[in-house]
């Protein structure tokens, strides 16, 4: 059936129509077209990715300094609560996505790993700052970059990264969720080819810092 | 603290209440620093805790590295009565490291020097619980030492992303 559409921004149209609607008055053609004024199609898929994107619970779990610019994410200025990720869970049981925030002791992988486990799918996590991607500055016996025992979704570069760094990275957590393709940075703008210069591993100057597998002397 | 003259009397003091006990002095910079035989330290700390140094501040290790002997333990001593500090200067080798727990004067002493095993592998006689206290049950070596690799794990960047450093399997 062919429905022609009518430009309802009369509000007062609306209302009318609303209050006939309830009252049981319309029918056939102007039935059809309420209807459809007010149905939305959509996958399963979008939905629910929607839903999940928009309420993420993230754990309550600091680990260093970082922490100190976690917590800020929560606080007026930053207000994750505007996107619906303001409810810090206690339990991992309850929680989406955790926050490493900080530097990974060897001694504290194996409880983040267990603390991760015990989420629940789907689940997520960001590693934040320098000592969780990378380990900083304190790149020696005593601690392990993140990727090492768990996957991460979202690395948030910085010494302490500022919350609004911490924000961006979360929401970019929510574009993966909701299958947004904002990856691609480079084709967007035009940017091909300006990887950054791959030094060998043969023994180059240039790759100084560039451990070796099984090179504990390093450093 | 006691000045250069205070030290030199105490250690004479205690060489000839235990012979053989102080190996030499150092005054460094204000500081007074007793160097005690390790087999004797036990004894010193507990004369100069009788003579009031009752409070001990800090009990830590060091690695002297080319040195020999190499590892160093050292207690930080206060005598809170007077505001007087006096430090005891250990030294042991690393094949035989070992020295005497001062835990049975000072309880406090327990977590330091499980720390100083942990990091530096100086063995406590007597200690009530010698464990690792920072690093894994299951770690092997004792990373503050100075020959011990700094280590470090390599770190996923784009340059190595090829050979899959660092990336969780």
């Amino acid at each position: 059936m062919e429905i022609e559409r009518q430009p309802l921004s009369d509000f007062r149209v609306r209302q009318l129509q609303a209050r006939d609607m309830l009252r049981g008055d319309l029918s056939d053609e102007e039935l059809e077209r309420y209807v459809e004024d007010r149905v939305l199609l959509t996958t399963v898929e979008k939905a629910v990715a929607w839903g999940r994107g928009n309420s993420i619970y993230p754990l309550t779990f600091g680990l260093a300094c970082c922490a100190i610019e976690m917590m800020t994410i929560v606080a007026p200025r930053a207000d994750i609560a505007r996107f619906g990720f303001e409810v810090l869970r206690a339990t991992p049981r309850q929680a989406d996505l955790i926050i490493l925030s900080g530097r990974v002791s060897i001694k504290m992988a194996p409880v983040i790993r267990r603390l991760y486990d015990q989420m629940l799918e789907p689940k997520w996590a960001i590693s934040m700052g320098a000592c969780c991607s990378s380990m900083g500055v304190f790149n020696n016996y005593a601690l392990v970059p993140s990727d090492k025992f768990m996957p991460i979704d979202v690395h948030v570069p910085g010494c302490p990264p500022r919350p609004e760094a911490l924000l961006h990275g979360i929401l970019r957590l929510r574009d993966k969720i909701q299958g947004h393709r904002r990856e691609g940075w480079r084709e967007r703008y035009d940017a091909v080819g300006t990887e950054e210069v791959l030094p060998q591993a043969d023994g180059d100057s240039a790759a100084i810092n560039v451990y070796q597998p099984g090179d504990t002397a390093g450093a | 603290m006691p000045d250069a003259t205070g030290l030199e009397l105490a250690a004479q003091e205690l060489s000839e209440a235990i012979p053989g006990s102080i190996l030499g002095t150092e005054f460094h910079r204000g500081r007074a620093v007793l160097l005690a035989d390790p087999p004797q330290t036990h004894g010193v700390l507990e004369r100069l805790r009788a003579k009031g140094y009752s409070f001990l501040a800090s009990l830590h290790g060091v690695d002297y590295y080319p040195e020999e002997p190499r590892l160093g333990v050292l207690y930080e001593l206060l005598d809170m009565q007077s505001v007087d500090r006096i430090s005891v200067k250990a030294r042991v080798a690393t094949d035989a490291a070992r020295i005497a727990t001062v835990t049975d004067m000072w309880p406090g002493a327990d977590h330091p020097e499980r720390e100083v095993y942990d990091m530096f592998g100086v063995e406590f006689e007597g200690h009530p619980d010698l464990r690792r206290i920072l690093m894994p049950e299951d770690y092997e070596g004792h990373p503050q030492r100075r020959d011990f690799p700094v280590g470090g794990e390599p770190v996923l960047f784009t340059y190595n992303e090829e050979q899959n450093y660092g990336k969780y399997q």
